[in-house]
């Protein structure tokens, strides 16, 4: 799963039926420091995330599984709406643990 | 799911036989603002798209879910033409 940012929302009339009632967003995929990573992506939403909010999202056929039994024809799908976050930055080396006998 | 606009029509004669009667089409990948960028790929059409639509593709194996593609070898679904983009500023 990867972290990201909603920037969007996209409309689309003519669509697989399976994606009726499906919301579609558009995502800004970020990395630990919030900033962007990548090119943006359209998911389908499966827990009511909207623009400005953080989430984080699942690639692949599992991005359908949300909306089991239904077959909704997608590669991408936002699981879960990120309250915080917060990450060591990588290129410091790891502080090892003290160890008290 | 990527956002592309369609440039042009493939056509194949001799192809697997479980995707006969299926529309190939040429898109190309687009940001949120319609630029296009990156490199072209074919898509089978499920949702009658034509030349100069903005289109959404499903690519990976989740393309075979797609209307009508359960066991067909396709790695890339057109399955929605966008109306709108919607980015606030």
């Amino acid at each position: 799963m990867q972290l990201a940012r909603v920037i969007g929302d996209v409309v689309a009339t003519r669509k697989d039926p399976a994606f009726e009632g499906t919301t579609l967003l558009l995502l800004q995929p970020i990395g630990s420091d919030g900033k962007d990573v990548g090119r943006p992506l359209v998911a389908v939403d499966a827990v009511g995330a909207g623009v400005g909010e953080t989430v984080f999202f699942v690639r692949g056929k599992e991005a359908s599984f949300p909306f089991h039994p239904t077959e909704v024809p997608t590669d991408a799908g936002v699981v879960g709406i990120v309250d915080h976050f917060s990450a060591t930055d990588s290129t410091e080396p790891p502080i090892p643990p003290i160890r008290h006998r | 799911m990527l956002l592309a606009r369609i440039v042009g029509t493939v056509v194949a004669t001799r192809k697997d036989p479980r995707l006969v009667s299926n529309k190939l089409l040429l898109a190309r990948p687009v940001d949120p603002k319609g630029t296009v960028e990156g490199n072209y790929l074919v898509a089978i059409d499920t949702v009658d798209a034509g030349v100069g639509e903005t289109v959404l593709i499903v690519s990976g194996s989740s393309a075979r879910m797609a209307s009508g593609m359960k066991d067909t070898p396709v790695d890339a679904c057109i399955v929605g033409i966008i109306d709108t983009i919607d980015v606030p500023e």
